[in-house]
């Protein structure tokens, strides 16, 4: 009986939601080193009255402001300083802001929201205000729109599907993990025109394919990182979108981040399910500290409701790599971890 | 279409119409002013849909921005907000805003001066022209809202209509019984081809708006999209985007007088109206966006001409003075930068005197101009949709 709700739950699930259904996976790297850490308690200082919600993207800037985007009442954008204390909301009333996805900045300090619930990808400058916008609303006035049947509509060049992330590489050419609806990674110049994209509007597990492409980000060299969640792997691209490699080892790749400087270290999240369904606390949850080749260096965290655990970690920021931030989806919370250095022995297994 | 080439031509010849782009348009040298419009912190354009100044050169912007909003927890959906009209003196400086909460302020199209200086603004979600007076009161509205939404219950089997593939972002919307608008289907956008549906009519506002392209005799609007009067003070209004496809024509006092046009390709009909404008003689130029055309009508509304070298006409403003110029952006829809977005300067009988502008994300380039002001020849407000912004060129002619 209780096999046949959870089968029945599943199938409604997936016609409810005609699209893929997220799997647990057990990492396949073996014996990975733990990195011992700690959560700094009470990180973000919220002013009374002032709450988050889904804390779905976190990032900071040059000054280590941190920006978290939550789907909040309305969904929102706050900046904290360093110290976690609140600092000031930014596009309140955004035409843009409806379902909160990611918060990025880029080198120049300028403010990237991506919201899936609008369709748009909205660039802030470091005062707060919008400077381009790439992607539509879909009009109101249209109405309800249903999604529609039968094979998706090819993707357009300008227009998103629940976009996930942004990035950027050396060059300011902005790159959009395009999304839930599509399944595409499209690389614009920096004045935000179409270069080319990889993927399509179809998901697909073959080798430049994609399933649910929920992050990405960019190396020094140019080279793409996709978190192709709904296939359980990372794909990293050539600047040109190209296929250079797959990391498969690190379970659900939920999000990415990489750091700055000369010796960029790559973030992976096998992020525990939304639901926590039973066992799934014992097989994932942890987030995986990469070199860019995709060697694992070792992995810190665990699924969990109190603080240093984790509940669907959807963003990492990794600005300074052994200072992580982290946006959990179902604690409604933004932790900050102090990585601490590994034991002597740092044997990587692949 | 093979009839419409042959009307086209036939039309042509007779007429001399200008038809397609003259060989060489001057190009006409421009700048963009950085930051035209300063915004107190808590006010931020979304998607410009119109501009306009008053005779003291005070900016009005009317913006679809904050929250649309559907309010659930009854067998119908209730629509709020969604567009917000600001003011700005000419300095650029924040003035004021004006209609905070009002009822009909739901998806901006347009806004316009009147030479009295009374602002008008039209709504393309709750389907009414609102006029303002000079203190930003309420003076007289064209039009009702929609008392509630169609929005799809929970459970409900979907509308065949439903099942056809669409653009994203402008898609076929389904329409089950009840509710806003009587078509079939409502399809947004540019008259992009969706299924059967699109053809039926563009379009899902309006209550009772009888049989597609018929165009009540009355103050029903469908998807309004602007409003312009003649020396007289008679209102006409562009309706517009939907089904009605006509010019709506009412007395100063809003007392209904004609109407004329429905859909279709000949001269006198329309696809997608969507601007107006009245040169002082009384004549009255028509952006027949989906025919790709300018047509022109006395104030009874007989055909005069039409212009076919502009693209696809979409903003429009007319500069007053002795000799009045008609400026329309050809913009690129808003799923596409890489094609049109030009705006053309032309004299009253539709010859292009230049050009200027292309589509893009940048200083100097348009993201579907949905609005523009001339009321100095050579500096010119247009509002984008697509770059979320008021541009404020200066025009260099040679």
């Amino acid at each position: 009986m209780k096999r046949c709700l959870t089968s029945c739950f599943v199938l409604l699930v997936s016609v409810m939601c005609a699209g893929p259904v997220f799997a647990q996976a057990k990492a396949k790297a073996q014996n990975v080193p733990e990195i011992p850490y700690e959560s700094v308690p009470n990180f973000l200082k919220l002013p009374p009255g002032l709450y988050l919600g889904e804390a779905i993207g976190v990032a900071s800037n040059s000054k280590g402001h941190v920006f978290v985007y939550t789907r909040s009442a309305n969904t929102r954008l706050f900046e904290f300083d360093q110290n976690g204390t609140y600092v000031r909301e930014i596009g309140d009333g955004n035409y843009g802001f409806e379902f909160a996805h990611a918060v990025r900045v880029d080198p120049e300090d300028n403010i990237w929201v991506v919201d899936e619930g609008t369709n748009m990808v909205i660039k802030f400058n470091p005062a707060g205000r919008v400077v381009m916008v790439l992607g539509r609303r879909p009009e109101a006035v249209a109405g309800a729109v249903a999604s529609a049947a039968g094979p998706a509509p090819p993707a357009e060049k300008y227009l998103f599907g629940r976009p996930t992330d942004v990035a950027w590489d050396p060059q300011g050419n902005i790159f959009v993990s395009d999304g839930y609806v599509n399944h595409r990674v499209v690389k614009y110049d920096k004045n935000g025109r179409f270069i080319r994209q990889v993927g399509s509007e179809r998901a697909g597990s073959e080798p430049s394919q994609f399933s649910t492409p929920h992050g990405i980000a960019v190396d020094a060299q140019g080279n793409v990182y996709v978190a192709d969640r709904a296939n359980n792997r990372m794909q990293v691209l050539d600047n040109n979108l190209v296929l250079r490699a797959i990391y498969d080892n690190i379970g659900v790749s939920w999000t990415v981040c990489i750091s700055p400087g000369p010796h960029q270290y790559l973030f992976s999240s096998n992020s525990n399910p939304n639901g926590n369904t039973p066992g799934s606390w014992d097989i994932t949850g942890e987030i995986y500290k990469m070199e860019l080749d995709g060697t694992i260096i070792g992995k810190f965290g665990h699924a969990g409701k109190q603080l240093g655990g984790f509940q669907v970690v959807h963003a990492i920021d990794c600005r300074n790599p052994d200072q992580i931030i982290v946006a959990e989806i179902e604690s409604w919370r933004v932790q900050k971890l102090l990585l601490k250095p590994l034991p002597a022995k740092t044997s990587a297994g692949r | 279409m093979k009839r419409f080439v042959q009307l086209v031509l036939a039309t042509t010849l007779l007429a001399g119409i200008p038809v397609v782009a003259q060989f060489s348009v001057p190009e006409i040298p421009f700048d963009s002013a950085l930051d035209p419009l300063k915004f107190p912190d808590n006010v931020s354009l979304g998607e410009a849909a119109g501009v306009a100044t008053n005779s003291k050169g005070d900016v009005f912007v009317y913006t679809r921005t904050g929250h649309p909003t559907i309010s659930l927890g009854g067998a119908r959906a209730f629509a709020h907000g969604g567009s917000r009209l600001f003011q700005f003196d000419r300095t650029g400086k924040f003035v004021r805003e004006i209609g905070q909460g009002l009822y009909g302020f739901l998806f901006a199209q347009q806004v316009r001066v009147d030479p009295q200086d009374n602002v008008w603004v039209v709504d393309q979600m709750s389907n009414m022209v609102m006029k303002f007076d000079s203190n930003g009161g309420v003076a007289l509205l064209l039009g009702r809202k929609a008392e509630a939404e169609n929005v799809p219950a929970r459970g409900a089997a979907p509308a065949p209509a439903a099942a056809a593939p669409a653009a994203e972002g402008r898609g076929a919307a389904a329409a089950p019984a009840g509710g806003r608008g009587a078509a079939p289907a409502a399809a947004g956008g540019r008259g992009a081809g969706a299924g059967p549906a699109a053809e039926a009519g563009e379009g899902g506002g309006g209550r009772a708006a009888g049989p597609a392209g018929s165009g009540g005799q009355q103050d029903v609007f469908n998807r309004p999209s602007d409003v312009a009067w003649d020396a007289a003070g008679n209102i006409y209004v562009a309706d517009g985007m939907g089904n009605n496809t006509r010019v709506a024509k009412f007395d100063k006092n809003g007392k209904f007088v004609r109407s004329w046009g429905f859909r279709g390709v000949a001269p006198g009909q329309f696809r997608e109206v969507h601007g107006i404008v009245i040169d002082a003689q009384g004549m009255v130029y028509v952006a027949d966006a989906g025919n790709r055309r300018i047509q022109v009508f006395d104030g009874d509304g007989n055909f005069k001409t039409m212009f076919l070298n502009v693209g696809t006409p979409a903003a429009m403003c007319l500069t007053p003075g002795p000799r009045q110029f008609l400026y329309v952006s050809n913009s690129n829809p808003p799923n596409d930068i890489d094609t049109d977005g030009e705006i053309y300067k032309l004299d009253l009988n539709g010859k292009l005197v230049g050009r200027f502008g292309r589509a893009g994300k940048m200083m100097k380039e348009f993201g579907t101009a949905n609005g523009i002001d001339c009321r100095s020849e050579n500096e010119l407000y247009v509002a984008e949709i697509g770059n979320w912004r008021v541009q404020k060129l200066t025009l260099h002619p040679k």
